[in-house]
């Protein structure tokens, strides 16, 4: 999407040691509001699948927000990383970090291939494409025998981190995904502000011209979208091995529809946007989720509200407030 | 007797499911190209609408005692009237940004009206009896012909092709065509563009809600039936070309008989077969099939 129109602010007027100063400051402030809430009284399993999906969101929003590509189809790599993750930690013995690593594995390969055929498009057709191999990697995980069909892989083993942390607890585990969460945090970060993040920023502010200065946009693209589906891959990983669990929601386009809202709500096409729209989003489906099919509608009223009056998301938002990139 | 070692019963049997769900996806993909001429959006409330429609033909019979026949000429225009009005109020104002945004709302549309009536009826299905004139069928000597399933794919196949007809071949068409290569230009000459917008949409819609009814007899009324067959349609509009309306019908058509014939040869393959065409048409032409470059 055009620049303009999402939560990116141009940095052009604010020096570059000054965005990362306040920005560290943001990342300084999330890192202990994640680390403080277990100790008032917030479920550590809630916030761990919050920073499960605050990984997947942000993930997905390189793509989105830097790229300006909508994948509508993000939840092949969250799902297929749970489900080699789960497998290997539960049939083949594996610790969970080799079984984490094994699913981003899986999910990046993933990622090579649909990117490959799908980044050739781009817009709508990007979109439409992405769904359609997602739907692809659902009825496969529908049908394939190690996935368990409708059951889908359970009491996945949690196991001994490095064979020493025993994961069985739930404080370990929860530092853990934070640490986790973290790294694949600062990665984002790091791609985004690299001069492979400009580029990027370039191809999706004005293609041609990018191309005309010597860039292969087609091969920015490709690294930039196996890059979000590896790193939605670690996040889907992360939660098998942290929910016991990998099934078929997490393979369904739903989910892809439930990143983008993640992303959007919180603003596209900002450093911070995702983890707080993965957090409400969460939180809303932890009140509504005895409500069934509210739960539904609830979100479809949020996109159509975010879409038609709330563009830049809620650290959009704040961003333009403030006059500073988030 | 067999072809191929496959009982011809079997064969002919599936062949014409597949001939069935191809007269849906032509109907779904045909109001989704229609749409997307002019719009340059992708509808994605569309399943939602087709659903609307079996529901409106569901209501008809319940509530009014309206059948059938009624349903077939009610449904498009009541859910074609409501996809107008949603053009009206919300997609409207997002015409001048990225036609993402346009997905974005069709989506967040489809999920209220999905989760509104799955609230209301639940995930299971609903019966709807077929009008008494269709039940029967035909001996054709080498398979028996369910006349409802010959009914939707001829009644499908004379829709389709009047509205290509329509669209390629009359004077409102070519209207229609102008402003999809040049709305600014069809404006100036003094037709109402922003009118033709809102029809288009409608009628796309209508489109959809017409492949509801159709599918009332057949599959039951429930809440969850666009969302299954819509993005197997979003697939073929990527395999026929987005936006070319003979595209759409021809490989509507054609796909739903590949998967059926899949289903006779390699059954374990019938569920992704249209995915994996998909992605092999993206290889060689990236633009779709009937498509052209954009």
């Amino acid at each position: 999407m055009a620049g303009a129109a999402t939560g990116y602010v141009a940095t052009a007027e604010v020096p570059a040691a000054q965005v990362l100063r306040h920005q560290a400051i943001g990342f300084v402030v999330m890192a202990g509001f994640f680390a403080a809430a277990p100790f008032f009284g917030v479920y550590p399993v809630f916030l761990m699948k919050a920073l499960c999906f605050a990984l997947f969101a942000c993930a997905f929003n390189l793509l989105i927000g830097y790229v300006g590509l909508l994948s509508f189809g993000h939840a092949a790599f969250l799902g297929s990383s749970g489900y080699a993750a789960a497998h290997a930690a539960k049939i083949w013995g594996f610790a969970p970090e080799a079984a984490i690593l094994f699913g981003t594995m899986v999910a990046c390969a993933l990622g090579i291939v649909i990117g490959a055929l799908a980044i050739r498009s781009r817009g709508i057709y990007f979109a439409n494409i992405t769904l359609a191999f997602a739907q692809m990697v659902y009825f496969f995980s529908v049908q394939a025998k190690f996935t368990g069909g409708e059951d889908g892989i359970q009491s996945v083993p949690r196991g001994t981190l490095f064979g020493v942390l025993d994961l069985r607890q739930t404080m370990p585990m929860y530092w853990v995904v934070l640490a986790i969460f973290l790294l694949g945090f600062v990665v984002l970060y790091r791609v985004i502000h690299s001069p492979f993040g400009q580029v990027l920023k370039a191809i999706r502010e004005n293609e041609p011209r990018a191309m005309s200065l010597g860039y292969a946009p087609e091969h920015y693209k490709l690294i930039a979208f196996v890059l979000s589906a590896t790193l939605s891959g670690l996040a889907g990983g992360t939660k098998a091995i942290v929910f016991q669990l990998a099934s078929l929601t997490d393979v369904y386009w739903t989910t892809s529809g439930e990143v983008v809202l993640m992303a959007l709500l919180g603003g596209i096409g900002t450093v911070f946007g995702p983890v707080v729209g993965a957090l409400v989003i969460i939180t809303l489906e932890h009140f509504l989720a005895q409500l069934g099919a509210w739960l539904t509608i609830v979100q479809g009223i949020i996109f159509v509200i975010c879409v038609l009056t709330f563009r830049r998301g809620i650290v959009g938002e704040l961003a333009r407030i403030i006059r500073k990139p988030l | 007797m067999t072809v191929f070692g496959i009982p011809t019963q079997a064969l002919f049997g599936q062949l014409l499911i597949g001939l069935i769900n191809g007269a849906f996806y032509a109907l779904l993909s045909l109001g989704l190209s229609v749409i997307f001429g002019l719009l340059n959006i992708i509808n994605f409330s569309h399943g939602a609408q087709y659903m609307m429609g079996a529901f409106v033909a569901y209501f008809a019979l319940q509530w009014a005692g309206l059948g059938y026949w009624w349903s077939l000429l009610l449904a498009p225009i009541v859910v074609g009237l409501i996809g107008m009005t949603i053009e009206r109020t919300m997609l409207k104002r997002l015409y001048h940004l990225d036609h993402l945004y346009g997905l974005l709302l069709t989506f967040g549309c489809a999920l209220v009206i999905e989760g509104v009536f799955r609230h209301e009826f639940g995930s299971s299905g609903l019966p709807y009896t077929m009008p008494a004139a269709l039940t029967g069928g035909y001996n054709l000597g080498f398979m028996f012909l369910p006349t409802y399933r010959a009914w939707v794919i001829v009644f499908s196949l004379v829709v389709c092709l009047g509205t290509w007809y329509v669209i390629e071949q009359t004077k409102l068409g070519s209207y229609l065509r102008a402003a999809t290569e040049n709305p600014a230009l069809v404006q100036a000459f003094g037709i109402n563009v922003p009118r033709m917008i809102t029809l288009t949409y409608g009628f796309g819609v209508a489109l959809a809600a017409l492949a509801g009814v159709l599918a009332a007899p057949i599959y039951q009324v429930n809440p969850l039936m666009g969302s299954n067959i819509i993005i197997v349609v979003f697939a073929i509009v990527v395999i026929g070309g987005m936006g070319s309306i003979m595209g759409s019908i021809v490989t509507g058509f054609g796909l739903g008989m590949i998967e059926g014939l899949t289903k006779v040869f390699y059954p374990e393959a019938s569920n992704t077969v249209i995915f994996v065409i998909m992605a092999l048409v993206l290889l060689v032409r990236p633009t779709g099939l009937f498509g052209r470059a954009s």
